[in-house]
């Protein structure tokens, strides 16, 4: 059933799609135009996630809908919003969708990077979780759930046999220079933890009097940090060979260490895991607005949600009832256990003052 | 004799390199100055301007300290290389010609090498587990391997092997062209080989060594990934500061702002120092 209307909506849309290829092809009148124009250029995260999505993803969509992808490895953090708003300036597009997480979401639309998506056009997205949809003010919608993930408290099997169970062993002692932790406020997501550890809940970063607890409680964890990383390839090699124990990390990656015989493990802490995800999203440089709907339509598919969850670790941005995943599987890239959700407003009202402030802390 | 150029034509020659210095240098240096006046949006990005708050941020306790390292650092950086670089360019100026110049292609071969890798490799080497400090362990040096990464020492190392080549290169013209008869009279005169490096050597090249002291410090100035992978947030540099605002932040004014501020603070020290320099060869 779902399968179908999935189908008949990449039907309409591919007509649509070569319609507009004709007039492109039509006003320029040359054949090779007419390829240029129906390959779109999608930017995901460079290094594993790009390898999976060139595996398991992009072939498959290229031969369901007759669109080549060009995939473009981006980086993270705002690194990649940066360069598509100074191209977008210039009327370029790097890329036509990209992934983009959830700050950078946000930023994106408040300096309008985004194009306005029709959700006409998205018939499959109607499945997506209504929080990860992301709106202008006005209701248009500019970037559609691509993949949710979990940060999750990591540590070295080998140097730390007994499994943690609960954020605060960050400020554990015995941890004295062996933590690694994400180098920036806006991914590293440390407020939210200590607020939902030492303080009852995210809630309490509401006032500056509460931001500023957590940043005190923070800088008892400093001696504790022997890296704090913006590489996520430095922290990774270094959890594995035991050199930095513990820390935070990607539950998705971790798990593909773990399975590739590596003596790391990934705990939701009883706190839980920080939840973000990413979401596709169309520059408004990009010509290539057709075929970025088909596409973002293709990729809310609930079988092409529950591939992403088998192959790239993700978890599915659809209710996994509507997925065929099992259990396990789902266990795999989720947990039952209640999220810690990033206070991402906080990083657009107060973005410099807590930079400032991390800085300040971190620095010392 | 070469006569100097008297007619607009006679300046010919240099009008390429001019305009291309024009272009991809003081245009996009004239732009950031620009950029560093704008407004920044928080929550979004910048837009243009003429607002000095770019600059009152920077000028706070902390950034001093931060701009305070990063010179620390460099000097050490550039005085380390020379004092490693100097003897070791002498010494390879007096080997035969074909030894010279496959010392020469080995170095050129480690500037082929990407500041990551050199980032990656120092810190493995500098790591309890596989690093250098297991071979002290084996020769009873040390009871236990011990991590050296992150630490002061590991950036410091990290950015003299990276600065090193280019000290022997600016070094090598110099000390190649050097007259051999100088330190051969000072031999005949009974000088030791190593009296005769420091008294003779060292002395007549030193503008060369003032030279590349400076080419070095401003070099290791905008180092920016070492300090990240090698060393603990205090031994990040303003370069590391610059690369989050511009990145990270969305916060290109700022970045310009900073980096404007270290562009000027080092032509003012490299200023100073030549001044300096010339005093004392007046002297």
């Amino acid at each position: 059933m779902e399968k179908n209307s999935s189908l008949g909506g990449l039907r309409v849309s591919r007509r649509s799609v070569l319609a507009g290829g004709a007039a492109v092809a039509g006003l320029m009148a040359a054949p090779s135009v007419l390829r240029a124009a129906e390959t779109l250029k999608v930017g995901v995260y460079g290094g594993y996630f790009k390898d999976s999505f060139d595996k398991h993803i992009f072939p498959d969509f290229t031969k369901a809908t007759g669109i080549a992808v060009e995939s473009v490895a981006e980086p993270t953090g705002d690194a990649w919003l940066v360069q598509l708003e100074q191209a977008a300036r210039a009327n370029q597009a790097p890329a036509d969708v990209s992934m983009i997480a959830q700050v950078g979401m946000l930023k994106g639309i408040n300096a309008k990077l985004w194009t306005a998506l029709d959700l006409a056009k998205l018939p499959n997205a109607a499945a997506v979780l209504p929080h990860l949809l992301n709106k202008y003010p006005d209701g248009k919608v500019a970037g559609v759930g691509a993949v949710s993930w979990y940060i999750t408290l990591v540590s070295n099997t080998k140097a730390i046999p007994e499994a943690p169970t609960s954020w605060a062993a960050l400020w554990d002692e015995k941890r004295k220079d062996q933590l690694g932790l994400m180098a920036l406020v806006s991914n590293s997501f440390l407020l939210e933890v200590t607020a939902a550890t030492f303080f009852g809940g995210t809630k309490h970063l509401d006032t500056e009097a509460g931001q500023l607890d957590c940043f005190k409680k923070l800088s008892e964890l400093r001696k504790n940090v022997k890296l704090w990383y913006r590489d996520e390839a430095q922290f990774e090699a270094a959890l594995k060979a035991g050199e930095v124990p513990m820390g935070e990390y990607y539950h998705d990656v971790t798990g593909l260490a773990v399975a590739d015989g590596h003596p790391v493990r990934s705990t939701f802490p009883k706190e839980g895991g920080i939840t973000d995800s990413g979401s596709w999203a169309v520059s408004r440089a990009s010509k290539k607005s057709e075929q970025a709907h088909v596409f973002i339509n293709y990729m809310c598919q609930p079988s092409i949600q529950a591939l992403l969850s088998r192959k790239v670790g993700t978890a599915p941005t659809i209710d996994r009832k509507k997925t065929d995943l099992t259990d396990a599987e789902f266990a795999g890239v989720s947990s039952d256990i209640a999220p810690i959700i990033p206070r991402y407003d906080l990083y657009l009202s107060k973005a410099d003052w807590l930079n400032q402030k991390w800085t300040e802390l971190i620095v010392g | 004799m070469r006569q100097p150029p008297r007619r607009a034509a006679d300046y010919g020659p240099i009008a390429f390199p001019a305009v291309m210095l024009l272009l991809f240098f003081a245009v996009p240096f004239g732009l950031m100055i620009a950029v560093s006046f704008f407004q920044r949006i928080e929550g979004g990005f910048y837009e243009p301007a003429f607002v000095w708050s770019n600059y009152a941020r920077f000028l706070s306790v902390f950034f001093g300290r931060v701009l305070s390292f990063s010179m620390m650092l460099a000097a050490g950086v550039a005085v380390v290389s020379v004092a490693l670089a100097f003897p070791f360019t002498y010494l390879l100026t007096r080997l035969r010609r074909r030894t010279q110049v496959l010392w020469l292609v080995f170095l050129l071969s480690v500037l082929s090498l990407s500041e990551v890798i050199i980032g990656f490799a120092w810190a493995t080497l500098l790591s309890a587990n596989a690093g250098i400090s297991n071979l002290l362990v084996m020769v009873g040096l040390l009871d236990a391997p011990t991590s050296l990464s992150p630490s002061l020492g590991a950036v410091l190392t990290g950015i003299v092997y990276q600065a090193f080549p280019y000290t022997v290169l600016v070094l090598y013209p110099a000390l190649s062209r050097l007259d051999p008869t100088l330190t051969e009279a000072a031999r005949t005169l009974g000088a030791s080989p190593l009296n005769s490096f420091f008294t003779v050597v060292v002395p007549a090249l030193r503008n060369t060594i003032v030279a590349t002291l400076i080419m070095v410090f401003v070099f290791a100035l905008g180092c920016y990934l070492l300090p990240q992978l090698l060393g603990r947030p205090q031994h990040w540099t303003l370069s590391v500061l610059i690369t989050d605002q511009a990145l990270f932040q969305a916060n290109m004014p700022f970045a310009a702002a900073m980096a404007v501020f270290l562009v000027l603070v080092s032509l003012g020290l490299v200023g100073l120092s030549l001044l300096v320099g010339k005093k004392e060869n007046a002297a």
